[in-house]
């Protein structure tokens, strides 16, 4: 018996292999480099793996390939697009990590222990959240890429578990935090494993685990009805957990409050690309042809999660946890992306995806600067006046929330009209009708934490914003500029996105 | 014997790690409980793999161990964590968020 040796193309996994050799050489860095060193040399490992990597989804520009990696890759425009998007969103993610009193001096410590006071003693810093981070970032890389069930799968996981570790590394709070970790690991592990169940049946039905191979077996029709059922009801479960789907989404005003800031910023951006990059690509490739079966579940979970993210976030008292339902209500407008099913709605997710990405960014950012004596304040009460004191992050606050409220002018207000009328033009209208009515009533919170910001007197004058770093200060005017960009001069973007918007099978 | 015998075992052990995971209180056991779903959708894969006839569904098997093990790491250091600043790892005790 011979063996063939797989042949494995390494110039279109590049972007991908580069990440995960840094995140290994970062492992090791970690062990051997002595302590003081460590966390600029992470630094630059992360940064310079950013940068190589972005330079080969670069060149690859224009490939399409379905066969890389014995078919378990696909390497196509909406893929690289999204790769380049989740690379520069974790480039300005790692620059607001860097700056590291975000993050436990010892996390095995426990909190209020005489270990910990000695680590905060001593300057301790432990660096481990560099590999992680780079860790999730290849994951996030791969998981719209797979074009198998194994390799979905796998990237999950690989996104999934670092970040489940990060949640728990504040520096603050700790007891919140480890609590979001518990909280975000185990209802994570539960939707893998309904992931893995509805793919296992996907299988069965199939007999094949390529989603190439599951839209010919749809199409051709012999198999077993009950199993693409259970297969394609368990395998949304998974994916609608982790875009933070009503009603999905109970984790995610927890993990986003009880995070690290700047751990909240990058997986409320980048992982939202990833999970939409693969939701997209199960809904369009695989499933398509099944769509009379998923397409009215799939709207009503559109319509509820606008809903839900929309009229919760009115009553919240805490900038992360609003923050973290307007991201609830903006996956419900990305979800009529995917209902959209056909070239317009993808066009429109990845331009959408883009412009969300870098206003979260942006907006995290710069919910790390109001702070008073004992750390980060996100209380919204104490935010009132904030423009008494200081006017300029309160502007650029106001710029990114009136872009996650789509007023015109701003990056939101294009994503919401392409991606609006996409659907409308596949003959969504239910789904349009609820996005624009929940866009209204988002539109009141948004608006009313700004009136807050500039209208109202200051009660108290405890809270101070400090000044920001160069790496944070870079990241939130870079992210500022970025949805004005994408508001005023989307045309670019959206003829670069129409010309690669195409997922090869 | 029927493989669709196996699929029941399979979809009865995924019911039961399901509901164990909403009505057990003890982090290792909702812990234990998801271990048990992903075990069953392993079963599952096997046993596609015989109906279907080609070893894809038992290479997932394996990946699934490897990623089920990667897991247990991950999920065993936070639950002991938080064991170790509370003296407890009951999942209603952690409720300091969402007030």
């Amino acid at each position: 018996m011979t063996f063939t040796a797989p042949a494995l193309e390494y110039g279109a996994l590049a972007p991908m292999l580069v990440i995960f050799g840094a995140a290994v050489i970062a492992v090791i860095v970690e062990a051997f480099v002595s302590a003081k060193l460590r966390a600029p040399v992470q630094l630059s490992i992360a940064l310079g793996a950013i940068v190589l990597s972005f330079a080969q989804v670069w060149r690859l520009r224009g490939t399409s390939t379905a066969t890389a990696a014995v078919n378990s890759v696909v390497v196509d425009g909406p893929v690289l697009f999204m790769q380049g998007t989740i690379l520069i969103l974790a480039f300005f993610a790692f620059l607001l990590i860097a700056d590291m009193d975000a993050f436990a001096a010892q996390a095995s410590a426990i909190p209020g222990s005489v270990e910990e006071r000695k680590a905060l003693q001593v300057g301790k810093i432990q660096t481990e959240v560099y590999p992680l981070t780079l860790f999730a970032v290849g994951g996030m890389m791969l998981f719209p890429a797979a074009n198998d069930l194994i390799t979905l799968f796998v990237a999950l996981e690989v996104l999934s578990l670092p970040l489940y570790l990060m949640a728990g590394l504040s520096r603050r709070r700790r007891l919140l935090s480890q609590e979001a970790a518990l909280k975000y690991f185990l209802l994570g592990a539960y939707s893998s494993a309904f992931f893995l169940f509805g793919a296992a049946f996907l299988y069965g039905y199939a007999g094949d685990v390529s989603l190439s191979g599951i839209h010919a077996a749809i199409a051709s029709g012999p198999g077993n009805d009950a199993f693409l059922l259970i297969g394609m009801i368990s395998l949304s479960v998974g994916l609608l957990f982790k875009v933070g789907a009503a009603p999905f989404h109970a984790w995610t005003p927890d993990v986003y409050q009880g995070a690290p800031t700047p751990v909240t910023a990058f997986m409320a951006a980048a992982t939202k690309v990833a999970a939409f990059g693969a939701a997209l690509r199960i809904f369009y490739v695989a499933l398509s042809g099944a769509q009379w079966s998923w397409k009215p579940v799939i709207t009503a979970v559109a319509i509820l999660t606008m809903i839900v993210g929309s009229v919760i976030a009115i009553a919240q008292r805490d900038v992360k946890r609003m923050l973290a339902y307007s991201s609830i209500a903006h996956a419900g407008f990305l979800l009529t992306g995917v209902l959209a099913l056909n070239q317009e709605g993808l066009k429109a997710s990845l331009f959408y995806l883009a412009s969300y990405g870098f206003t979260t960014l942006g907006a995290f950012a710069l919910v790390t600067l109001v702070r008073d004596s004992s750390g980060e304040v996100t209380d919204l009460n104490r935010w009132v006046g904030l423009a008494k004191r200081s006017p300029s992050v309160a502007l650029i606050f106001s710029i990114f929330l009136l872009s996650f409220a789509g007023i015109p002018l701003t990056a939101g207000f294009i994503g919401k009209f392409t991606i609006f009328t996409a659907a409308y033009d596949s003959g969504n209208i239910g789904v349009v009708v609820a996005g624009v009515l929940s866009s209204a009533i988002a539109a009141f919170f948004y608006i009313r934490v700004i009136v807050m910001m500039f209208f109202t007197d200051p009660e108290e004058d405890t809270v101070t914003v400090t000044i920001p770093s160069l790496y944070t200060n870079l990241t939130i005017w870079i992210a500022a500029i970025v949805t004005i960009a994408l508001g005023v001069f989307p045309t670019p973007i959206l003829d670069a996105i129409a010309s690669l918007a195409t997922f090869v099978r | 014997m029927n493989p669709t015998n196996y699929l029941y075992l399979s979809a009865i052990l995924f019911s039961i790690g399901a509901v164990g995971v909403v009505v057990r209180r003890n982090a290792i056991v909702v812990f234990m409980c998801i271990e048990l779903m992903l075990n069953a959708a392993n079963l599952a894969f096997v046993t596609f793999a015989k109906m279907n006839g080609n070893l894809e569904g038992q290479v997932i098997a394996f990946f699934t161990m490897v990623v089920a093990a990667c897991e247990v790491v991950v999920g065993l250091a936070i639950i002991v964590t938080i064991f170790r600043s509370r003296r407890s790892a009951s999942v209603d005790d952690a409720s300091l968020l969402s007030r």
